[in-house]
């Protein structure tokens, strides 16, 4: 199954608090422990990326309001 | 990784209305959350540049730099009083405070009861953490039985301390409340109903059918001295059955209201 959405981390906000990690359904997040944020925190990332549904439960836990969430639309790019 | 040859559409950003300063809230701290589902609201509502906020003393006194519209900054537990000069000078405004339990049930308690008894026409966004963050972790008015915090070392005796303060069952039993309800920030189902709740709010206050507060229970890992993670965990299993979560006063003109 391909992704069906994806998102992503503002490396401004994200505090490492690892919530969207842990609730993220779909195992997709990881904190990213080889780069630092301007603020000195191992960001958030997509581990497994290809298991994003686009659902937006990381979105919605984040307390530094750091993750914009993105769903593809296959049906635009068939037709 | 992101598949740049396949359309995508936008489902959720930040809020504007939230600004772009990084706040100074420890990591995994839910003060953050309350702040963007505030932010979520007025946008949704179109009333982003028509609100004025009180912010109160405690950790969100810096809230007045997070949020993209006029704040005012009020002295500590007075943020009620503020607000209610402000809503009663300036009605067409949407004007709300934010509190944390220490400023609002302790030192501020005669202040939010008078506002209630008094029917004004604010929005109280009320996070109770169950201890006072800024100053280091004491205890609270809503400090639970047996907890440990930087003032009662060995856990809160209720026979020398008292009983914690349910603040929204308190004020849920005077005439001028019209919306009074408890919600939780510590998974994305409670906060999607919190986010509703602030919502309603927001609204009876549009309509002007009185005082409406919205209590959430809110992590403070730091003074707890948990993970974040572990802290939501804290909420559910140790801060739930003292502080359920529901209605405590819903008026029969709020009770019609379509939200
Ligand atoms: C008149 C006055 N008394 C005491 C203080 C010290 N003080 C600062 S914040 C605070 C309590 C904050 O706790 P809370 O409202 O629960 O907010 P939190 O920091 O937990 O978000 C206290 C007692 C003060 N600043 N001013
Ligand atoms: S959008 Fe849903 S599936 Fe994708 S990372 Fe966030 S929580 Fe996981
Ligand atoms: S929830 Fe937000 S702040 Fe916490 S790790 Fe994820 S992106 Fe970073
Ligand atoms: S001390 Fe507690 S309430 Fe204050 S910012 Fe840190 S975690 Fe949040």
């Amino acid at each position: 199954m391909p992704a069906k959405g994806y998102i992503e981390v503002n490396e401004l906000f994200c505090k490492a608090c690892e919530i969207c990690v842990t609730d993220c359904p779909f195992d997709v997040l990881a904190l990213d422990m080889e780069r630092l944020t301007p603020k000195g925190y191992h960001p958030a990332y997509m581990v497994n990326p290809d298991a994003c549904t686009g659902c937006g439960i990381c979105a919605t836990v984040c307390p530094d309001a750091a993750i914009t969430v993105y769903r593809y639309d296959r049906k635009k790019a068939e037709a | 990784m992101v598949l740049t040859d396949t359309p995508a559409k936008l489902v959720y950003e930040r809020p504007e209305a939230l600004g772009t300063t990084v706040t100074h809230y420890c990591p995994g701290c839910t003060h953050g959350v309350a702040h963007r589902l505030v932010a979520e609201v007025l946008e949704e509502m179109s009333e982003v540049g028509n609100t004025i906020g009180v912010a109160s003393v405690g950790c969100s006194v810096f809230a007045y730099n997070y949020f993209d519209f006029d704040f005012v900054e009020a002295a500590h537990g007075r943020a009620p009083a503020m607000a209610t000069g402000i809503k009663r000078v300036l009605p067409d405004k949407t004007v709300f405070t934010y509190q944390g339990d220490g400023d609002l049930a302790s030192i501020g308690m005669g202040e939010i009861v008078g506002a209630a008894s008094r029917g004004e026409l604010i929005t109280v966004v009320f996070i109770n953490n169950a201890n006072y963050g800024m100053t280091g972790g004491q205890m609270a008015p809503t400090t639970l039985p047996g907890q440990k915090t930087t003032s009662s070392p060995t856990g809160r005796d209720v026979k020398r301390q008292g009983y914690p303060i349910q603040t929204a069952e308190l004020l849920s039993t005077l005439e001028g409340s019209a919306y009074i309800v408890r919600r939780s920030l510590h998974n994305s189902r409670e906060i999607r109903r919190a986010k509703k709740a602030i919502r309603t709010a927001f609204e009876v206050q549009k309509k002007g059918l009185g005082f409406a507060l919205v209590e959430l229970l809110s992590t403070c890992p730091t003074n707890w001295h948990l993970t974040p993670v572990e802290a939501r965990d804290w909420i559910e299993e140790r801060m739930m059955p003292v502080f359920p979560l529901g209605d405590y006063k819903i008026s029969s003109a709020v009770a019609d209201l379509k939200v």
